[in-house]
């Protein structure tokens, strides 16, 4: 993999292509394992840091 | 597979020409009812659409191709889309000329009030209740995002590549284990339900084949290449937040987390794969071809119009206590 390309979703999460982990707000490292993967950007996730759509039920701020 | 068993006129006519060694089905008329959740006119067309996929023990492969049956699929397709096309007319002509599609797909799917299945399935559902769900649902679960593979060849550019990835996700990510497919087939033994393909066609809804069937006339058109991919947008955009309450279920009334675990896999992949299809996918295909705009929300429409008469279908089923037992 080289570069990595981030997308904001609006009111979403962040696409993250071509990263081969990402570090969660503690510093530990998560192996990403799909082709593109949602990071999570509201910092409601259970799943952190992995969007899990927890987003669409809080009020939109957009 | 076995063939399936018939249901009334259209699927027996079907049925008996597969079994017999002569090719060229003899014309069949259909019927003035609806097509649109009718058990016997959705089993034949699943049946005739099921020779592109994997076909029936005891049929000819040839039979894919066979002129009568492919006659009868286009009156049937015709009639479906048509119905399909009327029922989501407002919806689809509700959406603003102007605007970014993507996000219109996904405010499409937010603005969505149908019933809530995915609610009841975490709070309510009994175990049997449960594993009736995982059944209606395996006809189209065990060939999960096939149909949208046919569509690969009639997009290029970025829209190919974002479907491409799309369906690697899907397709495990270069492991067999973890193809999507296979997870469901996994939750199905778990629950003590039988995970060969097509075990339960006999047992499903016509609304559950109706669903499984929409998908595949998207598919296999390439004249709707954008209906098939509105409809993933919507299929995704509608499968995560869901999917995490239909795992809260499973666990409640104590299935193996194998059962879950499929659902907990879609909470995390279609987080992802509703952005890569509304926007990535749809997105670019109509800002390429415009004329795709309409198509690309019927496709959406379609879905959450279907889904919302499979939740009502089922809720009556479990909750007025006339369940079958199976």
């Amino acid at each position: 993999m080289s570069d990595v390309v981030v997308r904001q979703c609006p009111g979403g999460p962040l696409l993250v292509r071509g990263a081969e982990t990402v570090l969660d707000d503690d510093g530990n490292v998560h192996e990403v394992t799909r082709p593109v993967v949602a990071v999570c950007a509201c910092g409601k996730s259970s799943r952190k840091p992995w969007c899990d759509s927890t987003h669409k039920s809080i009020p939109s701020t957009r | 597979m076995q063939l399936p068993h018939e249901r009334g006129p259209v699927s027996r006519h079907v049925i008996e020409s597969l079994r017999s060694d002569r090719p060229g089905a003899a014309f069949f008329a259909l019927g003035p009812d609806d097509v649109i959740g009718d058990e016997d006119v959705q089993l034949a067309l699943w049946t005739i659409y099921e020779l592109h996929y994997r076909g029936f023990h005891g049929v000819d492969d040839d039979r894919e191709w066979d002129l009568g049956l492919l006659t009868l699929r286009r009156e049937i397709e015709s009639r479906f889309e048509s119905e399909l096309r009327a029922v989501t007319r407002e919806l689809v002509t509700g959406v603003p000329q102007h605007g970014d599609l993507g996000q219109q797909l996904l405010d499409l799917v937010a603005a969505d009030d149908g019933p809530s299945l995915a609610a009841f399935l975490q709070r309510r559902a009994s175990i049997e209740q449960l594993r009736d769900f995982l059944r209606e649902r395996s006809v189209q679960q065990l060939k999960e995002s096939d149909p949208q593979s046919f569509v690969l060849p009639r997009l290029d550019g970025r829209a190919k590549a974002a479907l491409a990835e799309l369906q690697y996700d899907e397709y495990g990510g270069g492991r067999p284990e973890r193809l999507h497919a296979t997870l469901y087939a996994d939750a199905l033994s778990a629950a003590g339900l039988d995970a060969t393909y097509g075990a339960y066609i006999d047992h499903v809804t016509g609304v559950s084949l109706t669903l499984c069937n929409v998908v595949s006339m998207f598919g296999l058109n390439r004249r709707l290449r954008g209906a098939s991919m509105g409809h993933l947008a919507a299929f995704e955009a509608s499968s995560s937040v869901p999917s995490r309450k239909i795992a809260g279920g499973l666990e409640r009334v104590g299935l193996p987390p194998a059962v879950a675990a499929y659902f907990h896999e879609h909470v995390e992949a279609d987080a992802v794969h509703e952005h890569v299809a509304s926007s990535d996918i749809c997105g670019t295909m109509v800002a390429e071809d415009p004329g795709l705009r309409d198509d690309v929300l019927f496709g959406a429409a379609a879905c959450l119009h279907l889904d919302a008469l499979s939740g009502a279908e089922l809720l009556e089923r479990w909750t007025t206590g006339l369940e079958k037992a199976s």
